[in-house]
């Protein structure tokens, strides 16, 4: 019985992935064509993600002074101030790296089938 | 933008023989680690207690005493992938499996139904009280942000995992281009601190939503 469910299971999980093989083509359009849309994209994408590095390097900053002051304070938290710390700048850094997969969303993957 | 691996004679795409290849790897390293157990332990055995151990009274803090023993295999499992399929991005010709969205958003996928699973199966009905927020008559205010937040948090995982993993290998193709000799060594430093704190990220914050979904609602 407890086999016939991990197989069925499985054969579901199966068929639903076959729709990722079916993939769009481009509309063949000339390179001459193609490139205001690239225009765009390469004026927009250094600055977004500039503004974007911008907010997160001042988020961790302020991170960083907190746990700088708090362990010279109390040195013998430590440890768990750093690790509190790390966790911290990871969550930061997440919404920097959001910007970032936009950005090469929109540079390498042809999201509109130019 | 495929690079070259060592693995392309398979017809499978990169990304899920490099995933089999990890899983294949971590299960023969616990096997050999199971057949010699010994009360006082060698190197190998060494390596993985403090691993397993760490795993364990860390999570334990968060989870407490007896959720933990119902989720650590879930949790164990995700943190020593994912840091195995980090890890693998310094070798050349390999390709680490969470470069690829697929990879994470599976996992984070895994995360998320069990969470919601386990949260209905202990409250019922009454699992909705987690959404409400606070206040009981602004409800139909906070519905829609808690639930709009909860699958954002699906988003969050995966690209967060995916960002990095996929922005380092990036970031070290770029530099092998600009000057191959010694200047990527800082680079690979960076590389494998980032793996590590991702894969202990991923893993905490699986740890937190379960918590979240078991305890009771805190804006009682």
């Amino acid at each position: 019985m407890r086999f016939w469910k991990v197989a069925g299971l499985a054969a579901f999980v199966l068929i639903v992935a076959i729709p990722a093989l079916a993939a769009g083509e481009g509309s063949g359009l000339s390179v001459l064509q193609k490139i205001p849309y690239y225009q765009m994209v390469v004026l927009g994408a250094p600055i977004g993600l500039g503004a974007a590095a911008a907010g997160g390097g001042i988020g961790m900053g302020h991170v960083v002074n907190g746990t700088a002051t708090a362990t010279a304070r109390n040195p013998g938290l430590g440890g768990k101030l750093m690790t509190l710390m790390m966790i911290g700048l990871a969550m930061i850094e997440a919404q920097v790296i959001y910007t970032l997969v936009i950005v090469l969303l929109l540079l390498f993957t042809n999201p509109f089938h130019i | 933008m495929e690079a070259p691996t060592f693995l392309d004679f398979i017809p499978l795409p990169q990304y899920i023989s490099f995933t089999w290849l990890i899983i294949i790897g971590l299960i023969i390293a616990s096997l050999i680690v199971r057949s010699s157990l010994k009360i006082l332990p060698g190197h190998f055995q060494n390596v993985f207690e403090a691993a397993v151990d760490g795993i364990y009274k860390f999570f334990e803090e968060i989870l407490g005493k007896e959720e933990i023993k119902k989720h650590f295999p879930l949790i164990a499992t995700l943190s020593l992938f994912i840091l195995a399929a980090n890890l693998t991005e310094l070798i050349p010709y390999f390709d680490p499996p969470t470069s690829k969205l697929d990879t994470t958003l599976s996992m984070t996928l895994i995360v998320f139904v069990y969470y919601q699973y386990l949260g209905i199966r202990r409250h019922g009905f009454g699992y909705i009280k987690h959404f409400t927020g606070p206040i009981w008559w602004l409800a139909p205010y906070f519905m829609p942000l808690e639930i709009i937040g909860h699958f954002a948090r699906i988003l969050s995982l995966s690209v967060r995992l995916f960002g990095n993993i996929f922005g380092d290998d990036m970031l070290l193709a770029v530099f092998f281009m600009l000057f191959p000799y010694i200047v990527p060594i800082p680079v690979m430093f960076l590389v494998i601190f980032s793996a590590l704190l991702q894969a202990f990220i991923f893993a905490l914050l699986s740890a937190l939503y379960i918590a979240d979904a078991v305890s009771e609602p805190a804006h009682e």
